[in-house]
């Protein structure tokens, strides 16, 4: 055990660290960009620098890195302010679904791009009768020729309206236990047929969205893995969707932390109040205790074990610490503390961002209740609950509708 | 950096855990908990003969030089089995006390005696109810006797030593001090506690001979690195407490069918447990950070002690209470192992101060480390 560098570590640190400094977008270049113009920017710049997802093969627009070097850059770049987002489901998640199931030739032809960030790409996953029962979605897939053809609906799709491909699992089979009928496809969102539509968040936001399939048509090669295998090849995705979320930034420790020092209580810094103390230590012992949980990970990753269902907790214990320390420096701001006004709000507002945006951190990727499902089960190997839709048909499970 | 023990160090983990599983089965704590002796001899002599009590200590002073990583793998193993042995008194405390504060002639007078078990030694600091602070110490040093009482102290009536925190003479600082406790000046009550699995006594000084340990006026800092080095090896003995009453629920929730079923298939028991598990995973990885700290005396170790302690602290009550729950009205009684675990996690997260006290230690240091 040795949480300090090794010469070779500490030399990969200096060299990304001066990249960075030498290279994070200045405000000039960002100015009048939207959100996805300025991530396309730096993803861009990393990629050419040989500094996008760096643990990649080079083939594929990595740079063959180590899991410790991934571990390094990370430190280094959530150092500095950098724009952040859109590529995560498609960096964090497809390209290692990609890696385990497409062939050879759609790896060289779809991970650069990803890596470049040409390209984004989002989740058809969810449905309106399938969420924390994932596989009970009904989106219908036909074998016609050597296409299939998609009808049905997706809801909670991040990104879906900019992005250039989606991963997307279908039932291709109805008569089977729900489990095994179904497939795992991508697909080009441009495809004829399909209709995005934008939801509204408690946030007032639209970040993700329904998305409508209308005889869309997907070419067989574009299957991954076999007719029927969709759970499995889903899993893999799953598995690496807690670890990308897991690490998700927002309102942190040090930010609720530097309030506590600027905000008084009865004329004294409100970090002096044991009761402030005691609260922010408890999120500071969270805090590290998923860094380096995930460190952890990290070595048995390098290790070339697979992200197992114990990453769960990451996200499980970091969407609820971003709600409860998002709701303590609201109140830590009093009477004003409800001020959403940009000008005039601490941090411009971060603090509600975070409020209005955590009960969503709460639900995707698999809700706080599946995650304790997902550890009792798959890690402590407690029985599944009891379903009365095993063995059955799918099409003969009841549902709301029936 | 690379964030795993090393395979030698599994290796002593597996030795340990056969170890303890035959010497130190629920049986043997039972014994020490209904029982009218201290602490189980036997086995503490067995874990001298398997040198643990020697692992931190140089080989010079008859120790085997081992790192702290492995001595942080034997607590572990030592808390998961609620060993009702003065282990921590002598070696997470006297020991370290002589290492950071001992002259020469100290260390070489109890180091090798520690190292073999021939020795017991403990630390006094409470003196009654009340967070311990320097101004508030009534126990005093003049003239080479020490006078005042402590109380509780771990292994008091048991140990051959302690190290003392007393005053100075006239003086407001605070200072250690070595003292045997055999003497005829020296009054030792046994005082019953939450947790009897693990001995503690009232201990009063009446003149009793004593010698400074480390710098008079120093006392009180190095309490704090002593307490700082302690927290880290208590937290692991905590994790591995917790880890126990973890697989103890388990087993007994996936025996026990109610409604038709075993009681482990209700998500009110899976998430239950899953949430113990959530907990001692995050403490066990504050833990690796404490050992690393500790093993490499790193200028993190007091916040790193501070976040594996509360960590800890918070994981092994959680779990052993929770486990109670588990097992319902069973784990109410007597008979049930389940009282062992509830009974140690609340005397290890008081015994080097309580969990308020260390969040506050905590900010603290993350405010010195702001300012340095």
């Amino acid at each position: 055990m040795d949480f300090s560098d090794t010469p070779e570590e500490a030399a990969f640190r200096r060299e990304a660290r001066e990249w960075l400094q030498a290279n994070v977008p200045s405000k000039d270049e960002l100015e009048g960009l939207d959100e996805v113009q300025r991530a396309k920017l730096w993803q861009m710049r990393k990629y050419e620098a040989g500094w996008a997802c760096i643990r990649w093969p080079r083939e594929y627009g990595g740079r063959g890195a180590s899991a410790m070097e991934q571990v390094i850059w990370n430190q280094e770049e959530s150092s500095v302010r950098v724009p952040q987002g859109v590529f995560a489901i498609g960096q964090g998640m497809a390209a290692p679904t990609m890696m385990a199931w497409a062939t050879e030739e759609q790896k060289l032809r779809y991970l650069p791009p990803l890596a470049s960030g040409e390209h984004i790409w989002c989740q058809l996953f969810s449905e309106p009768a399938g969420g924390s029962d994932l596989a009970a979605l009904r989106t219908r897939a036909e074998k016609d020729g050597d296409e299939w053809v998609i009808n049905g609906q997706k809801i909670w799709t991040s990104g879906a309206q900019f992005s250039n491909y989606a991963i997307l699992v279908v039932r291709t089979d109805p008569e089977v236990p729900k489990h095994k009928g179904l497939t795992y496809f991508f697909i080009d969102m441009k495809s004829p047929g399909i209709e995005i539509k934008p939801i509204r968040q408690i946030s007032g936001e639209s970040n993700f969205n329904e998305v409508y399939f209308t005889d869309v048509r997907i070419p067989d090669e574009q299957r991954l893995g076999a007719v029927g295998q969709g759970w499995q090849v889903a899993i893999t995705t799953l598995m690496n969707e807690r670890l990308a979320i897991g690490s998700g930034g927002g309102l942190g420790f040090r930010q609720v932390f530097e309030l506590a020092q600027r905000i008084e209580i009865d004329g004294r810094p409100a970090i002096e109040d044991r009761s402030v103390r005691a609260r922010l230590a408890d999120w500071y012992v969270q805090e590290s205790g998923l860094r380096f949980t995930g460190y952890r990970a990290m070595s048995a990753l390098s290790r070339g074990e697979m992200p197992g269902p114990e990453n769960s907790i990451g996200k499980l214990v970091g969407a609820s610490k971003s709600q409860d320390m998002a709701s303590f420096a609201i109140d830590l701001l009093e009477m004003s503390g409800i001020v959403t006004d940009p000008e005039l709000a601490w941090r411009s507002g971060m603090v509600h961002d975070t409020f209005m945006g955590a009960p969503g951190l709460r639900i995707a990727g698999g809700t706080d209740e599946i995650m304790l499902n997902i550890l009792a089960e798959r890690v402590l190997g407690m029985p599944q609950d009891v379903r009365v839709d095993k063995g059955i048909p799918f099409s003969q499970v009841p549902t709301s509708a029936s | 950096m690379n964030f795993e023990f090393s395979e030698e160090q599994n290796l002593l983990r597996e030795q340990a855990a056969g170890f303890l599983q035959d010497q130190c089965p629920p049986s043997a704590v039972r014994a020490i908990l209904e029982g009218a002796a201290s602490f189980d001899t036997e086995l503490f002599r067995g874990i001298a003969e398997m040198g643990w009590t020697a692992a931190a200590i140089p080989e010079k002073h008859g120790g085997l030089g081992l790192s702290y990583l492995e001595l942080c793998v034997i607590a572990e193993e030592l808390g998961r089995v609620v060993a009702p042995v003065p282990f921590s008194s002598s070696v997470y405390l006297a020991t370290e006390a002589l290492l950071l504060a001992g002259n020469d002639a100290q260390r070489e007078a109890w180091l090798p005696k520690l190292a073999s078990g021939a020795a017991i030694g403990t630390f006094a600091l409470a003196e009654g109810t009340g967070q311990p602070s320097p101004n508030r110490l009534e126990t005093a040093y003049e003239n080479g006797c020490l006078n005042g009482t402590k109380v509780p102290v771990a292994d008091g009536d048991i140990a051959d030593f302690a190290v003392a925190v007393a005053r100075c003479g006239r003086g407001d600082g605070a200072s250690l001090y070595l003292v045997p406790l055999d003497a005829d000046t020296v009054t030792r009550t046994t005082v019953a506690t939450l947790d009897p699995t693990r001995s503690h006594a009232r201990i009063d000084f009446d003149n009793a001979r004593a010698e400074s340990l480390g710098a008079a006026g120093e006392g009180w800092g190095l309490t704090r690195r002593i307490l700082d080095r302690a927290a880290v090896l208590f937290a692991w003995e905590q994790v591995g407490g917790a880890n126990a009453a973890l697989e103890q629920a388990k087993e007994y929730a996936m025996g026990r069918y109610a409604f038709g079923r075993p009681i482990a298939g209700f998500q009110a028991i899976k998430h239950k447990l899953a949430n113990i598990y959530v907990k001692n995973t995050l403490a066990r990885s504050n833990c690796y950070y404490g050992a690393w700290a500790l093993s490499t005396d790193a200028s993190e170790l007091p916040l790193a002690a501070a976040t594996a302690r509360v960590s800890a602290i918070q994981a092994y009550y959680f779990a052993s209470k929770e486990n109670i729950q588990t097992h319902g009205g069973m784990g109410f009684t007597w008979e049930f192992d389940c009282q062992f675990h509830y009974r140690r996690a609340k005397l290890l997260s008081v015994n080097i101060g309580s969990e308020r006290t260390w969040q506050d230690r905590l900010i603290s240091a993350i405010e010195a480390g702001q300012a340095a």
